[in-house]
């Protein structure tokens, strides 16, 4: 993985000094609170409901354990001894105080990592598909292009008061696992059909929030040495010409959407023609150094699948079925790419305590050349493990209680904060997840349910990426009570769909059994091996509309049973 | 209101007028004057123009030549318009005088530098709060940038190339000297 | 003066602390972080004057997002914020109650 060289390391440091100086310039009044808001937003900290709320950066999800131990370190200094994976692939902690950021940013730039645009109306932490490097169809890892991105977006000095913030993601592979088409801009690395040349073609528009929209392809083919100055004109299109009006119609896809993608590419390509590429682009010699940080590690040469893990499966179920989960295959034999569930049974989705994170660092030092990933579903992974180590990995992590058997399936539940934590919630989202999963916590019945992605917000900005869930859940308040919104066949892959609303909104309480309601659907109509995602563009909304409106009537059957 | 540069405060030489005619000296008119003024002729006057923030500087580049200043708006320190708006004057051949005014804060000097502009012009209620000193100070907090292509503090992707570039010519001249 | 936008009263006076982002109360001249010992302004008068204590101390960096909250009053006289939103930030977070107000003081 990516390593600073002296100037990265030069670059986070003074960005400490910088903030340090900008609380104490904030405690004098010579920053006004205004002022001093989207300065210490750009830094990652938020005032949340209770306190301050420190997000770290974890550039397109990659960490060393080492980096994990000092964020479990930082987690029982400055903490309550646990932090949050965010859905994209941050690290947030919800406890810190102002007056010791400037010292956790230190213990930060100590193991190469920063907090730098994780908020602000700037180009935010670049997100990549978690497998990058691992999974078989990869045309060719994401994480150079990312880092790139990374380094170019850092502190721009044209770009660090945008409209509204940016959201980039890159993805190498052929199934889209970094949902390219829900981002302001999504690049998805692919080869010229003629020439075979690497390029990018280039997703602009798309997003979640109150009005989701999926993005548009506004580049073909862009030649991979032409990339950043073709952000830069497209930034600069965006920063001169989007709304600043209003802050819910400020983002990129409104722009898109009301001038139409014709338009915007015009004006991208006009202004695209007119700058002067060789003095903005990184010089393929650049490319080159960053992208070697990420050659694959020293694999062994192992005979093809590992017969010891296909005896351990054979004699323990529970392993089995834990490894059916949680295992994604490798591109080299013998090895797998695991994920670690963070999504335990009644815990909150995300979250991951100290003692976790130093057992989960501990795992991939010893059997993961050292490499974690964080995924966008709020999970952890093991980059490249072998075959034969996943037994004693499955009892290290039983140990540490993060050996639930649900990836993918319906507890692998994403959730934002929510009112629990958040100040611009509407609602509760963490009761809603852990009430949701505790219904479905039967390992049989999720194994049988299949692959099926809930995903719940606290309130219409959407971190917790409803619109694009299989079944999506939005927290708002009607009267005076919380409240929730469900939609049906949202997807985030290659196949990105935005979710139709059931119908409307119902109380907290009423949300395990409308799920319930909607599972069964599924069930009583899916074919043989077909996921709930492909039953419902099969089948239509209608079923599953029925059925979530036939509550009261299911209630009154209920009641009907009872009196007979 | 204050002015100052990459070294300090310095002198208004500029006054804002609406005509050449009202002022004595050095002059900066509204853009919806400006086409008329050039018209009659700017005579001695050294002309400036203030232009809104909303503007495509299509409309400008024609008239560039015959500018002294070219003051663009923050109408506040959130709205970014205006570092856009330098960086494509100055790419795009404007050599007058840029100036930012408006609500800027010391945080933004070195962006604003970086982007083309010569001075800011920094409101009165927001210069009683931040001093000349941490205009100052501020453009001392990050001495290396990652963006080609802009002024200011010393560029990494080119310095790591010209690290890239003496380790190559001290190899070579290694080689030589063995032959 | 009161200003036709004000809550309903009873009401108490919450904020961030800045230095340390803890949620606060108003007791009139100073700050407790024990919502049990906040100020309940009953009549316009006192929520002026807790406004004006808030206005004081945000100017004077202490401080931040101030607002007065609507209040429920107990059997103890004690306030709890009508709106779910504000008793979540006299409490702390709903699925850890080993955490934030709820662990250490009074439940009001």
């Amino acid at each position: 993985m990516y390593r600073y060289d002296e100037f990265d390391e030069r670059f986070v440091r003074e960005r400490v000094a910088q903030f340090r100086d900008q609380v104490a310039r904030r405690l004098d009044g010579s920053l006004s609170d205004d002022e001093f808001k989207p300065l210490r937003l750009k830094n990652g900290v938020y005032l949340q409901l209770h306190a301050y709320m420190l997000r770290i950066a974890v550039p397109y999800g990659t960490l060393a354990s080492r980096q994990l131990r000092q964020l479990a370190l930082i987690a029982d200094r400055y903490d309550r001894g646990y932090g949050h994976f965010t859905t994209r692939q941050n690290m947030q902690f919800n406890w810190p105080k102002l007056r010791d950021v400037p010292d956790i940013l230190g213990l930060l730039a100590d193991v190469e990592m920063h907090c730098i645009q994780t908020s602000g109306n700037c180009i935010r932490n670049v997100t990549a598909d978690h497998f990058a490097g691992v999974a078989a169809d990869e045309l060719e890892d994401p994480r150079p292009t990312a880092e790139l991105i990374r380094q170019w977006s850092s502190l721009h000095p044209e770009f660090s008061y945008l409209p509204r913030k940016f959201k980039i993601a890159v993805t190498g592979a052929e199934h889209d696992r970094a949902a390219v088409k829900v981002h302001d801009i999504g690049l998805r690395i692919l080869k010229h059909p003629q020439t075979g040349e690497i390029g990018y073609e280039v997703i602009v528009g798309g997003g979640l929030g109150r009005t989701p929209l999926i993005g548009k392809v506004v580049r073909d083919f862009l030649p991979k040495d032409e990339l950043l100055a073709y952000l830069e004109a497209a930034m600069r299109v965006y920063n001169l010409e989007g709304r600043r009006d209003n802050k819910y119609k400020a983002r990129v896809k409104i722009l898109v959407h009301e001038i139409g993608v014709e338009e915007f590419r015009k004006r991208v390509e006009e202004e695209y023609a007119k700058l002067n590429g060789p003095s903005i682009n990184a010089d393929p010699a650049e490319v080159e150094r960053i992208a070697a940080y990420f050659a694959p590690p020293t694999y062994e040469k192992l005979p093809g699948d590992s017969k010891a893990y296909a005896a351990q499966r054979a004699t323990n179920a529970a392993f089995a079925q834990w490894a059916d989960a949680s295992v994604f295959k490798h591109r080299i034999p013998g090895y797998a790419a695991l994920t670690i569930s963070l999504k335990t049974i009644g815990e909150a989705p995300g979250d991951i305590t100290s003692a976790q994170m130093r057992a989960v660092a501990d795992l991939a030092e010893k059997y993961s050349f050292d490499e974690l990933r964080v995924t966008h579903m709020q999970n952890v992974v093991l980059p490249h493990v072998k075959q034969s180590d996943l037994f004693a990995i499955w009892n290290a992590l039983r140990e540490a209680g993060l050996a639930e058997a649900n990836v993918g399936l319906v507890t692998d539940i994403i959730a934002c904060p929510g009112l629990d934590y958040c100040a611009l919630a509407t609602a509760r989202s963490i009761p809603i997840a852990q009430a949701i999963a505790k219904r479905f916590q039967d390992q049989q019945r999720q194994r049988d349910i299949g692959p099926l992605g809930i995903k719940i917000s606290g309130c219409i900005n959407a971190c917790g990426h409803h619109h694009v869930g299989n079944i999506g859940i939005l927290g708002l308040e009607k009267n005076g009570v919380e409240n929730y919104q469900i939609t049906l066949g949202g997807d985030a892959t290659e196949n990105a769909a935005i979710g139709d609303r059931l119908g409307p909104g119902i109380d907290a309480d009423e949300v395990p059994d409308a799920i319930e309601r909607l599972v069964d659907v599924y069930l009583n109509q899916r074919l043989k091996d077909e996921p709930f995602i492909d039953t419902v563009r099969r089948v239509g909304v209608a079923p599953f509309k029925d059925a979530f409106l036939a509550k009261d009537s299911s209630k009154t059957e209920e009641a009907e049973h009872a009196v007979a | 209101m204050p002015l100052l540069d990459r070294s300090g405060l310095k002198a208004e030489t500029f006054a804002r007028a609406e005509n050449l005619s009202d002022a004595a000296g050095d002059v900066i008119v509204p853009w919806a004057n400006v086409q008329a003024v050039l018209e009659a002729g700017a005579g001695n006057h050294r002309l400036g123009v203030d232009i809104p923030n909303n503007i495509s500087i299509d409309e400008i580049l024609p008239l560039v030549d015959r500018l002294d200043l070219i003051s663009v708006p923050f109408p506040s320190f959130s709205d970014g318009r205006g570092f856009s708006l330098a960086k494509q004057l100055r790419d795009r051949g404007y050599r007058g005088v840029l100036r930012a005014q408006g609500k800027l804060i010391t945080d933004q000097f070195a962006y604003a530098l970086a982007c083309g502009f010569d001075e800011v012009e920094p409101a009165d209620e927001v210069f009683a709060r931040q001093p000349v000193e941490q205009w100052l100070a501020a453009l001392t907090r990050i001495t290396n940038v990652y963006q080609r292509g802009y002024d200011g503090a010393a560029n990494i992707l080119d310095q790591r190339r010209a690290a890239r570039a003496a380790k190559a010519a001290q190899v070579e001249s290694k080689e030589a000297s063995h032959v | 003066m009161s200003t036709p936008k004000r809550v309903p009263l009873p009401a108490i006076l919450l904020a961030n602390d800045l230095l340390d982002g803890d949620v606060v109360f108003s007791t009139g001249d100073g700050w407790t972080r024990d919502p049990s010992e906040a100020v309940i302004a009953y009549d316009d008068p006192t929520a002026d004057k807790l406004e004006a204590h808030a206005k004081a101390a945000f100017a004077a960096q202490q401080v931040v997002d101030a607002y007065l909250v609507d209040v429920a009053i107990d059997a103890q006289g004690r306030p709890t914020p009508r709106h779910f939103r504000e008793r979540f930030k006299t409490l702390g977070p709903s699925n850890r109650p080993d955490l934030g107000k709820q662990a250490v003081y009074r439940a009001l």
